[in-house]
C-alpha cells in the first residue's frame, strides 16, 4: 500500500483522522511521528516522480514532484511539526483535527500537477484553515473568520472560472508557467494575488490572523501565503508586473504596522512586507531572483512562526497582545525574550541570520537587472521591516515601560518549539549552503562577501539609530489603543453603510408608491359609493310607466322590422 | 515593588551603556566605508555613508508619516465592534488559556 509515489497530503490526512479519536499525550504523539515519517518519506521522493489518471475524460496529474515543490514539502513538514509541537498543550480537538488537515491542503496544492487538483486543494486551505481562527470561541473571531472564508473562497471561483476559461483557449490544464495572457490566466493571477495578499487585496491576513487561536496564526502564517508564492513561481516567474507589485508590499504595509497596537497584527502586516519581497523576485525571474524568492520563502516561514510563536506565547501567558498593555516582559519571560529576538533578527536580515542569505539575493538580482527604483523600494523595505518588526516587536512586548505583568514562562512544549526554530534560523544563517542545495537553480551565490554584509549592517545599525533618536527626542507615536483603518473599511463599514441607506430609501420610495396607489384607490371607492348616494344617479327611483313605455316602442322597433323583410 | 529584585534594564546605567554601543557601532561601520571597497553597480552605492544615511532618513520618514496617517486613519478600539458584535460582547474578546 505504502509506494514511493504517496501522495504527501494523504498521511496529514490520516493523521488528522487519528487525531479525531485519541487524547493526551497519544495524539500529540502520533501527530509528531505521522508528521515527521512523512517528511523522512518525502526526503526520499526523487523530483521527477508523479501520478496520473483519467477523469471524466480529462487527464489530471494529482502528484507531481520537482525540485522547486520539493523544497515548499519540506518547509510545510517543517512547519507542521514546529505548530504541532508547539500546540501540544491544546487539548482543543477541533484545532489538532484542523492543523493537520489543513497543512496537508497545502501539502497537496504545491504538488498539484495540473490546476484542478490545485483548485480542490485551493479550496481546501481555506475550508480547513477557517477552524484555526473559529477556535477562539469569540464573536470576534467568529466574525473575522466568516469575511476570511469569504474572501477566501472567492480566491477560489476566481481560479475556477480561469482555469476553465484557460482551458477552453489552450486545451491543457497542466499546472505549469501559465503567464499573462488572456482573460483566464488573469483570472488565475488574480486569485493567486488573493491568496498572495497583493495590495488591496491584503486585508483578508492582517483582519484574520490576529483573532485566531495563539497557536493557530502559527500554522496559518506558514501555509496559505506561501501556496500562493509557490503558485506565481511556477506560473508566473518573469512576469514584470510582479516586481512593481511585489515593491508596493514591501513598502505600504510597514506604515502601517508602525502605528499597529495588536503585536501580531504588526506581525501580520510584516508578513505581508515579506512576501513582497518573494513576488518581486519571482517577477524578476532571473535564476537568482526565483532562488531568492524561494528561499526567503523557506526562511520566513521560520522565522515568522518563531515571531508569531513567541507573540502567541505572550498571549497565551498574560492574556495580552496590545503593545500599549504590555512591557517589560524580559523580567519574567527571559527565554521568550531571547528567542524572539532570534527572530527578531532573522526577519530584519542581520548578517549570520537566515533573512540575510535569502533576501539580499532578491536584492542583488534588482539591482543587477536594472530596476533601480525597485532596489530603493526594497532598501527601504529593509530598513522599514527591521524597524516595525525587528525592534518594535521585542522592544513593546518585553522591553519599553514596565507593565508591572508578573507572569511565568510559556509552557515547555512551546518553548521548545521556539527553540528549534531559533537553531534553524541561525543555522541557515551560518552555513547557508544546505538551503541553497535545495534550491531550484544553481547560481554560485555568495551572500557573505563585504559589500553586503557592510551595507546591510550599516543600514541595520542607523535604522536602530533612528528609532532611538525618534524616542528620545520623544517623536515615536505611542501604541494606543485604537482600530486603523484599511482597505477591510470598505466592507466592514462602507458597504453596509452604502446598503443600508440605500435600502432605506428604496423603502421610503416603495413607501411613497403605495401611498400613492393607495390614496387613488379610496378615490375611486369614494367615487363609486357617491354614485350610490340618496339623489346621485345610481340611485334614482325610476316610475314603472316608463318601462312600459320603453317596452311598446321595443315591439314596434321589432313588428318594423318584421315586416320590412318579410322575404 | 520595593522587594523585587533589579532587573538588567531598571538601571538606567545598563541602558545607557547599551546606547553607548550602539553609537560606537554606527561610528565604526561609518568608517568602515572609508576602508572596505564595495562593488557597485548602482552610482549611490559609492556615495558614502549612502546606506547609513539612507537607513536613518527612511526610518525617520517612515515613522514620521506613519505618524501623520494616524491623524485620518485611527478610531477607537470598538469602531468596529459597535456596529458588528453584540454588545454583551465587546467588553471581552481576549481569551487566556485552553
Amino acid at each position: 500500500m505504502w509506494a514511493i509515489d504517496t501522495p504527501a497530503f494523504i498521511p496529514l490526512f490520516l493523521v488528522s483522522v487519528l487525531a479525531l479519536f485519541t487524547k493526551g499525550y497519544l495524539r500529540g504523539a502520533i501527530l509528531l511521528g505521522v508528521i515527521a515519517l512523512s517528511g523522512i518519506h518525502l526526503w526520499n521522493v526523487p523530483a521527477g516522480t508523479s501520478v496520473s489518471l483519467s477523469f471524466l475524460g480529462y487527464e489530471l496529474t494529482p502528484y507531481k514532484v520537482d525540485k522547486l515543490s520539493l523544497m515548499f514539502g519540506y518547509i510545510f513538514h517543517i512547519a507542521a511539526l514546529i505548530g504541532v509541537i508547539y500546540s501540544l498543550h491544546v487539548k482543543d480537538t477541533m484545532q489538532q483535527v484542523a492543523a493537520p488537515l489543513y497543512a496537508g491542503s497545502a501539502l497537496g496544492a504545491i504538488f498539484a500537477g495540473d490546476l484542478l487538483t490545485l483548485f480542490v486543494f485551493w479550496e481546501l486551505l481555506a475550508i480547513t484553515s477557517v477552524f484555526l481562527i473559529w477556535a477562539r470561541r469569540t464573536e470576534r473571531a467568529y466574525q473575522a473568520g466568516i469575511r476570511y472564508l469569504i474572501v477566501q473562497v472567492m480566491s477560489g471561483v476566481i481560479l475556477l472560472g480561469g482555469l476553465i476559461i484557460y482551458y477552453g483557449k489552450t486545451g491543457s490544464l497542466d499546472f505549469g508557467y501559465i503567464g499573462l495572457d488572456g482573460i483566464g490566466s488573469w483570472c488565475i493571477f488574480l486569485a493567486f494575488g488573493i491568496k498572495a495578499c497583493f495590495p488591496l487585496l491584503h486585508n483578508w491576513a492582517t483582519d484574520s490572523y490576529p483573532e485566531a487561536t495563539p497557536t493557530g496564526t502559527v500554522f496559518l502564517s506558514a501555509f496559505t501565503t506561501k501556496v500562493a508564492v509557490y503558485a506565481f513561481a511556477r506560473s508566473f516567474p518573469g512576469t514584470e508586473l510582479l516586481v512593481f507589485i511585489g515593491a508596493a508590499m514591501t513598502c505600504f504595509p510597514i506604515f502601517f504596522a508602525v502605528i499597529e497596537n495588536d503585536l501580531r497584527r504588526v506581525l501580520a502586516y510584516s508578513m505581508i512586507n515579506q512576501i513582497g519581497f518573494m513576488i518581486c523576485g519571482i517577477g524578476i525571474g532571473t535564476a537568482l531572483a526565483v532562488n531568492g524568492a524561494v528561499s526567503h520563502a523557506f526562511n520566513d516561514i521560520i522565522f515568522k512562526g518563531l515571531l508569531f510563536m513567541s507573540m502567541g506565547a505572550v498571549l497565551h501567558v498574560t492574556g495580552r497582545i496590545n503593545g500599549s498593555d504590555l512591557g517589560g516582559l524580559y523580567k519574567s519571560m527571559p527565554k521568550t525574550a531571547m528567542l524572539c529576538i532570534v527572530g527578531a533578527a532573522s526577519i530584519s536580515a542581520f548578517p549570520l541570520f537566515s533573512g540575510f542569505v535569502s533576501k539580499s539575493m532578491v536584492m542583488s538580482a534588482a539591482l543587477e537587472e536594472g530596476y533601480h527604483w525597485v532596489w530603493l523600494m526594497l532598501l527601504f523595505a529593509s530598513a522599514g521591516v527591521f524597524h516595525h518588526a525587528g525592534i518594535k516587536i521585542p522592544y513593546f512586548a518585553f522591553f519599553a515601560h514596565d507593565s508591572g505583568l508578573r507572569v511565568s514562562e510559556p509552557p515547555k512544549n512551546m518553548l521548545v518549539a521556539m527553540t528549534i526554530s531559533a537553531i534553524l534560523c541561525i543555522t541557515i544563517g551560518v552555513y547557508p549552503g544546505w538551503l541553497y542545495s535545495l534550491l531550484p537553480f544553481d547560481t554560485g551565490y555568495n551572500p557573505y562577501d563585504a559589500t553586503h554584509v557592510l551595507a546591510q549592517t550599516q543600514i541595520l545599525f542607523f535604522s536602530a539609530l533612528a528609532f532611538v533618536w525618534l524616542n528620545l527626542r520623544g517623536l515615536y507615536p505611542p501604541e494606543l489603543h485604537s482600530v486603523n483603518l484599511d482597505v477591510d473599511w470598505i466592507y466592514r463599514r462602507f458597504f453596509p453603510r452604502t446598503l443600508k441607506a440605500s435600502f432605506s430609501w428604496i423603502w421610503r420610495q416603495d413607501a411613497i408608491l403605495r401611498g400613492r396607489v393607495l390614496e387613488q384607490l379610496d378615490n375611486f371607492y369614494n367615487y363609486l359609493a357617491r354614485l350610490h348616494y340618496p339623489g346621485s344617479k345610481a340611485s334614482q327611483v325610476r316610475p314603472t310607466g316608463n318601462m312600459v313605455m320603453w317596452v311598446a316602442v321595443l315591439l314596434a322597433v321589432y313588428m318594423w322590422l318584421l315586416l320590412s323583410f318579410v322575404n | 515593588m520595593a522587594t523585587e529584585k533589579q532587573h538588567l534594564f531598571d538601571n538606567p546605567k545598563n541602558v545607557q551603556r547599551i546606547l553607548y554601543l550602539l553609537y560606537f557601532c554606527c561610528t565604526v561601520l561609518f568608517i568602515l566605508d572609508f576602508v572596505i571597497h564595495r562593488h557597485i553597480v548602482h552610482p549611490w552605492e559609492g556615495l558614502l555613508g549612502f546606506h547609513a544615511v539612507y537607513g536613518f532618513v527612511g526610518c525617520v520618514v517612515l515613522v514620521l508619516v506613519a505618524k501623520w496617517m494616524r491623524t485620518f486613519l485611527m478610531r477607537d478600539e470598538a469602531y468596529y465592534d459597535r456596529t458588528e458584535l453584540d454588545p454583551k460582547e465587546i467588553d471581552g474578546g481576549e481569551h487566556v488559556g485552553h
